[in-house]
């Protein structure tokens, strides 16, 4: 029957293609909407891990209750044996010692007296080591607007946007004035290598990236840094995964109130992010399930539509003798038929639509002068394993639905009245 | 460090607004608060100095100790060059009235403190550039009035409050506690506008040093701070030292 019906379907056109159409058009539109989304989301959620906390972080319990104020002074001190361990206890995670830094970027004359000076944020990650995946995380190849990465003790790269306030030029030399873990002033020259563009207006305006090694020298914090970043190498964050992480490792320090001991938490136990991912997650969910909610009833309408039409034909089905249940369970799987054919049209529409989105993406620069949170300029959407067969669930559901239950008139049909609509 | 030096001095600040007290909180029998003060500053304030002292500041963390060498030149002009720990060895830093420097040998760079940096700490201590950089006598910059007598140190002492009548006052109030005899501030509190208590100030050794009397150690209190304050001890100080003009120049941050 399937074959037969699949026929038909190819050559009665005026009968399948509206309802293909629209079908095609509503799967295309959700798998789009649901890719761009996810792919906000995403961005979101590996931003703020790979530039800002990590999917899980350690700290010290001092640092974590005052983490807004970046207080080096109640820095993890014996890092290395600290991120050593680490490494040997969760091997599927890279963890990435980083210090954020705050203070004066100043520039000197041919007289050594400050030419320009400017406020920067910045922040150290370990640059130079054989096999760090920090240049990759970081993303600093893709977002170098000049010059080249750190190689050299001393190395940094300043944001364009900084540069081109301050007038620096590449290798160039600029004084860090900052505040060493002692909370005394300190000194330390850098050489410019080069110029990034982050995306992150909040970076672009004073944004500033060193190695660690060179920020612990500078800061006086030997053997320390202000947070140890957990990136689970899969990129994914999972909050069920990073709650047994850091259960785990806070349970091994459960029994001392020593305020510098290392405490572990997870993306969302960071500021402002248990709100923002909750917000992602509602958003996305109330923005999809309204979507499909009218998509469903376009195509449940669509479905309706294409039934009522064929009320003659049900006619003269049943007059040539043609059981009720026959007919009324034949439209249901051409139904079908054409909601499969319209979701895998609109799937693979919508698809090549969010792959383009992937790479491509949407450049929303204009729109965020003024935030300050790390947010993506550029938006793109996402291919995910659920995108492939979203588009099925109004695509096939709401088109059964709407044959079904207007199939029902097939039980109502009575053939004694059959002629007299023929001869009107 | 020059008013740390002078110990009453690292407690001056500011003025005040006597003429908004009342009278009746006047302490009877007590001399004008106008008067204490003027003795205070003129033992606070002399001539040429040059000291050695160490500053021994118990953090949240740990304690660490820096020493200093200090040259100064009335109320306006000093020169310090730090000799230990041997990460601070050889920054420098010179205040010429309103103006401050330091200098960092490791960059070679002699960098002007000003504006929001003032309010950031010495060397991690208590106390702040903008601390270091009041060169008013406690009569240029307060108001005051006698409102009681405590001993500290086993000193009886007046207690003074005193307003700010300058705008420009890095505290808005302190409670000063001076010794009735000598003449020194032995305890402090000093305030925002708020009310808030900033900073406190404690002398808790007192030597005679020629015709003065000098604080030899004193515990300065950042209280927006949860560390136990920096001790401050002056180990060495020489009182109308021979001082070349040329030190306190820009050209000598860098011999």
């Amino acid at each position: 029957m399937i074959r037969f019906l699949f026929k038909g379907i190819l050559r009665d056109r005026a009968r399948s293609l509206f309802p293909l159409l629209v079908i095609t058009a509503g799967v295309f539109l959700s798998v789009a909407l649901y890719g761009y989304i996810k792919g906000v989301e995403l961005d979101i959620v590996r931003s703020n891990a790979d530039l800002r906390h990590g999917h899980v972080k350690v700290v010290t319990r001092a640092y974590a209750k005052d983490v807004d104020q970046i207080p080096n002074d109640l820095a993890l001190t014996g890092a290395a044996a600290l991120i050593r361990d680490l490494r040997l206890a969760y091997p599927d995670t890279d963890w990435l010692p980083r210090i954020l830094f705050g203070g004066l970027l100043d520039i000197p004359d041919a007289a050594g007296e400050t030419r320009a000076q400017a406020p920067i944020a910045g922040f150290a990650a370990d640059l130079r080591s054989p096999g760090s995946p920090e240049i990759g995380l970081l993303g600093l190849k893709k977002i170098l607007a000049s010059g080249r990465l750190p190689e050299k003790p001393g190395d940094i790269l300043i944001s364009a946007e900084l540069a081109g306030r301050l007038k620096i030029g590449l290798g160039e030399k600029a004084t860090l004035i900052g505040y060493s873990m002692h909370g005394s002033m300190s000194l330390a020259n850098f050489t410019v290598a080069g110029t990034v563009r982050f995306g992150f207006q909040a970076l672009d305006r004073m944004g500033v990236i060193a190695d660690v090694a060179d920020v612990q020298n500078a800061l006086d914090m030997e053997d320390a840094v202000g947070e140890v970043l957990g990136v689970f190498r899969d990129g994914l964050y999972r909050q069920d995964r990073a709650d047994i992480v850091a259960r785990a490792f806070n349970a091994r320090f459960a029994g001392s109130d020593d305020e510098f001991l290392p405490v572990m938490q997870t993306l969302r136990d960071q500021p402002g992010m248990a709100l923002i991912l909750d917000r992602i997650g509602d958003s996305t969910a109330i923005i999809i399930g309204v979507f499909f909610l009218v998509m469903s009833l376009v195509m449940w309408n669509a479905g309706l539509l294409g039934t009522l039409r064929r009320y003659g034909e049900f006619g003269v089905r049943l007059a040539i003798g043609e059981d009720k249940g026959h007919v009324y369970r034949s439209m249901i799987v051409e139904a079908l038929l054409i909601g499969a054919l319209g979701s895998i049209a609109g799937t693979v529409l919508g698809l090549a639509v969010s792959f383009y989105l992937q790479v491509h993406g949407i450049d929303i620069s204009g729109m965020m002068k003024n935030v300050t949170f790390l947010m993506p300029t550029v938006l793109r959407a996402r291919v995910t394993p659920a995108s492939f067969v979203i588009g099925f669930v109004p695509g096939l559901l709401a088109t059964f639905i709407g044959t079904a239950i207007a199939g029902r008139a097939i039980y109502r049909r009575e053939t004694a009245r059959l002629f007299k609509e023929l001869e009107s | 460090m020059k008013r740390a030096l002078l110990g009453v001095v690292a407690l001056a600040a500011a003025a005040a607004a006597a003429a908004s007290f009342a009278p009746a909180q006047v302490t009877v029998g007590a001399p004008a608060a106008d008067a204490i003060l003027e003795r205070v500053d003129r033992n606070a304030v002399a001539g040429n100095r040059v000291a050695v002292s160490e500053m021994v500041i118990r953090g949240r963390r740990d304690s660490r100790s820096v020493k200093a060498k200090s040259w100064i030149q009335g109320a306006d002009k000093s020169f310090t060059e730090y000799l230990e720990p041997a990460r601070e060895r050889g920054i420098k830093m010179l205040k010429l009235g309103d103006q401050l420097w330091t200098y960092s040998p490791d960059t070679d760079r002699t960098i002007a403190i000003s504006g929001h940096m003032l309010r950031q700490s010495v060397m991690g201590s208590d106390l702040s550039y903008e601390d270091m950089m009041e060169d008013r006598t406690l009569r240029q910059a307060y108001g005051a009035r006698v409102t009681g007598e405590e001993t500290v140190l086993d000193r009886p002492c007046w207690v003074l409050e005193l307003a700010a009548k300058v705008g420009d006052a890095a505290y808005a109030a302190r409670t000063i506690r001076v010794d009735k005899e000598r003449f020194l501030v032995l305890k402090e509190e000093r305030f925002a506008k708020s009310g808030k208590l900033l900073k406190t100030f404690e002398v808790r050794a007192v030597r005679r040093i020629g015709d003065r009397w000098v604080p030899t150690e004193s515990v300065f209190r950042d209280a927006l701070k949860s560390g136990e304050g920096t001790v401050f001890k002056i180990e060495t100080v020489e009182f109308d030292a021979a001082i070349p003009e040329a030190l306190f120049t820009k050209a000598s941050l860098r011999k």
